[in-house]
């Protein structure tokens, strides 16, 4: 009996075996590609779908371009699977691998001399390949642009309560709360300021000034969540305890209650007809943004004091650090981001009512965050992306959605127990970097030798 | 003056009274001892001193100026730096890591520089990096900096607590039991490096030992306590023939 299992356990991990070496050689021929290299070649898949995409998907019975990778199209119509297999491999896979296979040594001597100028300009030429590729991709159906907006908003919801689950260790539920006060308050600034409606009557500034003073709506936005953070932090973080999971959430349900029974804002019918214009480039820009300022505040001596506090926190008090402080400065620094993407989520949606902010919202940011990996920047990335994604790829499947999703989340949980990338640091240079060395010096010292 | 002086500290813990009556005057340089059996109360007089209890009753000077209910991270910050008896270490961090964050109170780019990665924030962090890669040096585990403290072995887990005390720039470093656990390799390492911190860092230190023979070597004035009290103060001659720490304390050790 012993011996077979162990017969059978071996097997087992010979074919795990395999299927590592296989999967190694596949990725072989890639591993020497750069970012650089990859964003070509999205570039030149994403071209290629403007260009060929409905003619492709007509070709293969579709009626359209399928609007996320076929999933949706396939959960209508099984019938569908190999076109939407073969449409994906044909738009999408073929051209990134053969362009990010051919331009490898060209993208990383390219990557190379970006990086010989400060390292912004790299930065800058990146993020602009990748806002392409993003507008390309998104600016095939109105859906997609409103799918990319969302998920650019859930990662900068889940880099923000990140900051305090993830890397402070504590665990707040107050992240719809925040959002709420966020997306209410910078939607009352727009809207008395630069819009005539029913709620607040005539414009008081011209209206053509308002996209300029977005970036002020927003940050007016983020500042309500933090004077709301106030609130749960001064009771929290006064002693020692886990008060925090319960102020936090009751917070949440006040803030809902409250906005309910405030008439001026629409009470729970909601308010509408926010000014439209949290369009991608904005949202794109607000969360590299939010993404920047994190990742810097977390690599700093003064950010990883949060790590301190929450790995030792009668160390951390020994060592200098005002742990009190820190907690609160974390905390309402997480509660200003979410107020900026409440108020991009109300300009995205142009419509929002308190029901929106509830525990459902509240499940799938912590989804995103446990999901994706504590204390990390590249975790809730994936996080958001991949929920995001598939919430959507998965409507047609209407309630069940709430079956597979939490059952995905469940085995994740088992075999990554603190999300798929956790615990890692974000370095730009790192990701930046030429994958390999140019060919010539290779040689050299190869004929050195 | 003192550097440091405890007048009459008492400390309850509900009704157990863990110190009676403590009294202690740490001059510059010097290394005084503080020995006593298991549950003698010297781990709780740290942490009245550092700030993590404040005393029932009692008075504590820091040079001229009262610490006596001031937050652990003012009284760290003001000149008091030490370690813990068992490890408590950042689980997640470096070891350089560990002696950057210990500078935090130095820190001066503030939030501005945090968020922004200013300038002056990679000046400062790239001058306490500096720092604590010397510090690191001094205590032997400059090699380790880059390790996660959970993958160290045990005797450099003490070092790099010594560094990160030692980074909050005190005027006395206090050290629960520096040598706890240690074999005998070990234990001469952290001996030198005890008299080689003292010697280059010219600061006065507080430990807490139990074994006789560190006390011995290292101090130059030893107080035991005994159930909260102290029973006998003087040199380690005078503390090794005081026949009621033979008694209390010296006798239990050589039964065990
Ligand atoms: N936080 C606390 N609450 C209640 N009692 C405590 C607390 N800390 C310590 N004590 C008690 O106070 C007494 C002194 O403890 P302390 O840890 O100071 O002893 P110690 O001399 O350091 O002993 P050891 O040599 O074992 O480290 C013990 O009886 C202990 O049980
Ligand atoms: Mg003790």
């Amino acid at each position: 009996m012993g011996v077979r299992t162990g017969v059978r356990s071996g097997e087992l991990s010979t074919g795990r075996n395999r299927l590592g070496q296989l999967l190694n050689r596949i990725w072989a021929p890639f591993s020497q590609v750069p970012l650089l290299g990859w964003l070509l070649g999205a570039l030149i898949a994403v071209a290629l779908e403007q260009l060929l995409g409905t003619y492709l998907a007509r070709i293969l019975g579709m009626i359209k371009i399928p609007a996320l990778f076929g999933f949706a199209i396939v959960l209508k119509d099984l019938a569908l699977i190999p076109s939407a297999i073969l449409y994906v491999l044909l738009i999408y896979v073929l051209p990134v691998a053969v362009i990010a296979r051919l331009s490898a040594s060209l993208a990383n001597r390219l990557a190379a001399k970006l990086l010989s100028f400060p390292m912004w300009v790299s930065v800058i030429v990146h993020l602009g390949l990748l806002y392409a590729v993003l507008g390309l991709w998104a600016g095939v159906s109105d859906y997609r642009t409103l799918v990319a907006r969302l998920t650019l908003i859930g990662i900068m919801l889940t880099l923000s309560l990140n900051v305090v689950n993830g890397y402070m260790g504590e665990f707040s539920c107050s992240h719809p709360g925040f959002m709420a006060l966020g997306a209410y308050g910078a939607s009352v600034f727009t809207m008395v300021a630069f819009v005539d409606d029913r709620a607040f009557g005539p414009p008081l500034l011209p209206p053509a000034l308002g996209p300029f003073m977005f970036p002020t709506a927003l940050i007016v936005g983020g500042a309500t969540a933090a004077l709301g953070a106030t609130l749960v932090a001064i009771p929290s973080f006064r002693t020692r305890g886990d008060y925090l999971a319960i102020i936090s959430l009751a917070f949440t349900f006040i803030v809902k209650s409250f906005i309910e029974n405030l008439e001026v804002v629409g009470g729970p019918r909601g308010l509408g007809s926010q000014p439209d214009w949290a369009n991608l480039p904005t949202v794109f820009v607000w969360t590299v943004l939010c993404l920047w300022i994190i990742n810097n505040f977390v690599r700093s001596t003064l950010g990883k004091a949060l790590n301190a506090v929450r790995d030792e926190e009668m160390a951390a008090n020994a060592m200098t650090v005002n742990t009190r402080r820190t907690k609160m400065i974390a905390f309402l620094f997480a509660a200003f981001w979410a107020g900026v993407a409440g108020g991009l989520f109300a300009h995205v949606l142009r419509y929002i009512n308190p029901g929106t902010f509830g525990l459902q919202k509240l499940a799938e940011v912590l989804a995103m965050v446990y999901f994706g990996g504590l204390n990390s920047v590249a975790g809730p990335i994936v996080g958001a992306v991949s929920f995001n994604l598939l919430g959507e790829a998965l409507r047609p499947l209407e309630v069940y959605k709430w079956i597979i999703i939490p059952l995905l989340l469940i085995v994740v949980m088992i075999f990554r127990p603190t999300g798929l990338i956790a615990f890692r640091e974000f370095d730009v240079k790192n990701l930046l970097e030429p994958k390999q060395k140019p060919e010539e010096e290779v040689e050299h010292v190869a004929a050195a030798r | 003056m003192s550097l440091l002086r405890v007048e009459n500290v008492t400390h309850y813990f509900g009704g157990l009274r863990a110190v009676h009556n403590y009294n202690l005057r740490v001059e510059p340089g010097q290394i005084r001892g503080l020995i006593g059996p298991n549950g003698a109360g010297k781990t709780t007089i740290f942490n009245l001193i550092t700030g993590i209890y404040t005393p029932t009753e009692g008075e504590i000077w820091l040079e001229d100026s009262s610490i006596v209910g001031l937050r652990p991270y003012e009284i760290a910050s003001s000149g008091l730096g030490r370690t813990f008896q068992n490890l408590r270490l950042w689980r997640h961090m470096t070891v350089l890591e560990h002696v950057k964050m210990a500078h935090y109170s130095k820190i001066s780019y503030g939030l501005i520089g945090a968020f922004f990665g200013t300038p002056k924030r990679h000046r400062e962090e790239a001058e306490i990096e500096e720092k604590a890669n010397s510090l690191l040096e001094l205590v032997e585990v400059r090699p380790l900096a880059d390790q996660i403290v959970t993958n160290l072995p045990y005797g450099a887990l003490r070092r790099v607590e010594m560094a990160r005390a030692l980074a909050t720039e005190p005027k006395v470093l206090f050290l629960d039991e520096p040598t706890a656990g240690m074999n005998p390799e070990e234990l001469t390492r952290m001996m030198d490096i005890i008299r080689r911190v003292h010697g280059e860092l010219g600061l006065a230190i507080f430990l807490i030992e139990h074994r006789m023979k560190v006390v011995m070597d290292l101090c130059n004035t030893i107080q035991t306590l005994v159930f909260g009290e102290v029973i006998a103060e003087g040199t380690p001659e005078e503390t090794q023939n005081n026949p009621r720490v033979i008694e209390a304390y010296l006798g239990e050790e050589v039964v065990t």
